[in-house]
């Protein structure tokens, strides 16, 4: 059991800061906040993909001629980290939405409280 | 060379209009149109395509770059795929004819990027249906889901904020099957679809392999819009601009079902989720409660677009209820019910653009008799698509619930044929109570028919594509024994 915490043990950072995102997101009021949460939550995952490539004693996956290409457990799995610069881009460009969405929201309702919009905007059916 | 690569050509050439339509129509606005329209016809041909080559060819697999998977990207092209894509590419052509009155009349000064954003979103859309790689599928869903999120802001006032909490929810969604693609990949070594389906059985429901899986199911149910993760769908598809709504709610979460299918039958096998985790009973579950719930939300709406929107919560629940049975019947009824939701949905949504830019409303205790008379043929395929969602023969709407029927009862299930039947009398009451006013209820202290109204029917590149939907709604009804036994008996997946 000990081995078992201690052997995963930055998989174990991973989902605390993936539960600490999902709180930000779900819990928090704020507009903001709740995008914080959200790159919290993105950062985990690309933090687990990455830590799912390491290897004990490998290195970074450039050839090395001392060490030769004939070995591959001597260099650390690439293809996460490949995966990953694509999910950032992914987080890059969904931030930048969402962030254009707060302006226009602030812009149009003075305020960034999700309870207050929403009690805001069913008014605003009513009166219709 | 064309034929060779027309598996790529789909998504690829939509992309293309994606780019080329800011840069042409930068200087010249009215250029955007023609040039998605042109696109979306061409995606739409070469689906046609597509599927006649499936059919006589059988499944054809297309790598890019010549690399061979698993290391290289595949587009699988199966009887699912191509059928799912000309649903999806047929509708959204449909719609876009609709579009170009509505858009100009809604968003005058952002018609250009709006087309465009339409084309990324018809791209990521048939991205996720071609692709044989699980990662390849996550981005061309963050490609959607973008796209989505842009084309449901762009509505009135209210729209950024039902846009914000779909984003919120689309991204959890889009990260939980992110997540579930590194477990599989962890344990299995390969993003390929079918290689991950090769080496699952050999794992042993490896628990990993297990979380992978419902780690993918939520996410792609957040998607799909599944009973408790639909908190995003009603608002969104009642703030969104009439041609985004109409675009958004046909063919939508259809995508996050047809992965959602792919993914339990087609990669992980009824086998192994029978023998890991209850998903396929879950999934029944909440799309029986769907049903009902969806139902009784229409029931108790003013607006139009909110009350469909409500009644897609309802209709993707019978998706989803179909995909839970997990048998033939369960499965044929649930893609014919994708088919068919996509035309009805698309019908009905087309009505209250039109409605919207003729009478400048879409709120139902405002409509009444002068409605018909005003606008005799847009009513005329609202009664087609509200009977054919009722399920009245010879509709499509009745042979999907007939397959789902037949599905429920194969497994013994009364308590979910119940809530089929039940429903089936929801969604009437919630459409007849619009019929009954635009056919039967004259005006207080007005005699039934003084005549005075003239004829003021939308005009007809709005009028001609709901015409055909609703056509299509009745001749594919008529014909569906023809796409069951041509094409969708042959989606049932193996081991069934």
């Amino acid at each position: 059991m000990f081995d078992f915490i201690v052997g995963h043990y930055a998989y174990w950072f991973v989902f605390i800061l993936m539960a600490i995102g999902l709180y930000g997101m779900i819990i928090k009021c704020n507009l903001v906040k709740k995008l914080i949460g959200m790159s919290i939550f993105q950062v985990s995952i690309i933090l687990f993909y990455v830590a799912g490539a390491n290897k004990w004693g490998a290195t970074v996956p450039v050839a090395d001629p001392a060490l030769g290409t004939a070995d591959p457990a001597k260099y650390i799995n690439p293809l996460p980290h490949t995966l990953m610069l694509t999910a950032i881009v992914v987080g890059v460009a969904t931030m930048g939405v969402a962030l254009a969405l707060v302006i226009t929201i602030y812009k149009r309702y003075k305020s960034l409280d999700e309870t207050r919009l929403l009690e805001q905007m069913r008014k605003e059916d009513d009166t219709e | 060379m064309i034929l060779s690569n027309s598996p790529a050509l789909v998504p690829l050439s939509l992309l293309l209009a994606a780019i080329v339509i800011p840069m042409a129509a930068f200087r010249r606005r009215w250029l955007a149109y023609p040039l998605a329209l042109c696109a979306s016809a061409f995606a739409t041909g070469i689906s046609v395509v597509n599927i006649i080559r499936v059919l006589t060819e059988g499944t054809i697999h297309y790598h890019f770059g010549g690399w061979i998977p698993p290391i290289g990207i595949e587009y699988v092209l199966d009887p699912l795929s191509s059928f799912v894509t000309l649903v999806v590419n047929a509708v959204s052509l449909m719609v876009l004819v609709h579009a170009r009155r509505s858009v100009a009349a809604e968003l005058p000064d952002k018609s250009m990027p709006f087309y465009a954003v339409v084309m990324l979103m018809l791209t990521g859309f048939n991205g996720i249906i071609l692709t044989g790689d699980f990662f390849n599928l996550y981005v061309f869903l963050e490609i959607s889901s973008l796209a989505l999120y842009g084309m449901i802001a762009v509505g009135g006032r209210k729209s950024p904020i039902a846009a914000f909490r779909y984003l919120i929810m689309g991204t959890v969604g889009g990260s939980f099957y992110l997540l579930g693609v590194g477990f599989i990949y962890m344990t299995t070594g390969s993003l390929n679809m079918a290689d991950v389906a090769r080496i699952a059985p050999s794992l042993h429901q490896q628990p990993a392999l297990v979380a992978a899986l419902g780690l993918m199911i939520t996410g792609l149910g957040i998607k799909m819009a599944i009973f408790p993760l639909h908190g995003w769908l009603p608002d969104a598809y009642t703030y969104a601009p009439s041609a985004s709504s109409a675009l958004i709610a046909p063919v939508g979460a259809k995508v996050g079902v047809y992965a959602i299918i792919r993914v339990i039958f087609y990669v992980f096998g009824v086998e192994f989720v029978r023998n890991s985790l209850p998903i396929t009973e879950i999934l029944a579950w909440l799309g029986a409660i769907a049903i009902i719930y969806g139902s009784i939300q229409a029931i108790a709406q003013k607006e139009m677009k909110r009350m469909l929107a409500y009644s897609s919560v309802a209709q993707i629940g019978y998706i989803g209820l179909g995909i839970g049975l997990a048998n033939p019947y369960g499965i044929i009824g649930a893609v014919l019910h994708v088919m068919n939701h996509a035309l009805m949905k698309a019908c009905l949504f087309l009505v209250a653009g039109n409605y919207r830019l003729k009478l400048g409303h879409s709120t139902i205790p405002r409509l009444d008799h002068r409605v018909r008379r005003r606008m005799p043929w847009t009513t005329a395929a609202f009664t087609i698509g509200a009977l054919s969602m009722v399920g009245v023969p010879p509709t499509v709407g009745f042979f999907s619930k007939w397959y789902l029927a037949l599905g429920t009862i194969q497994n013994g299930r009364w308590l979910f044929l119940t809530a089929l039947l039940v429903s089936s009398l929801l969604n009437a009451v919630y459409f007849f109570r619009i019929l009954e006013k635009v056919y039967m209820k004259p005006l207080e202290g007005e005699a039934a028919d003084d005549g005075s109204v003239s004829l003021d029917e939308a005009p007809a590149s709005m009028l001609v594509p709901t015409l055909v939907l609703g056509i299509a709604l009745l001749l594919l009804g008529l014909l569906n024994a023809v796409i069951v036994t041509g094409i969708i008996s042959r989606i049932v997946p193996p081991g069934m």
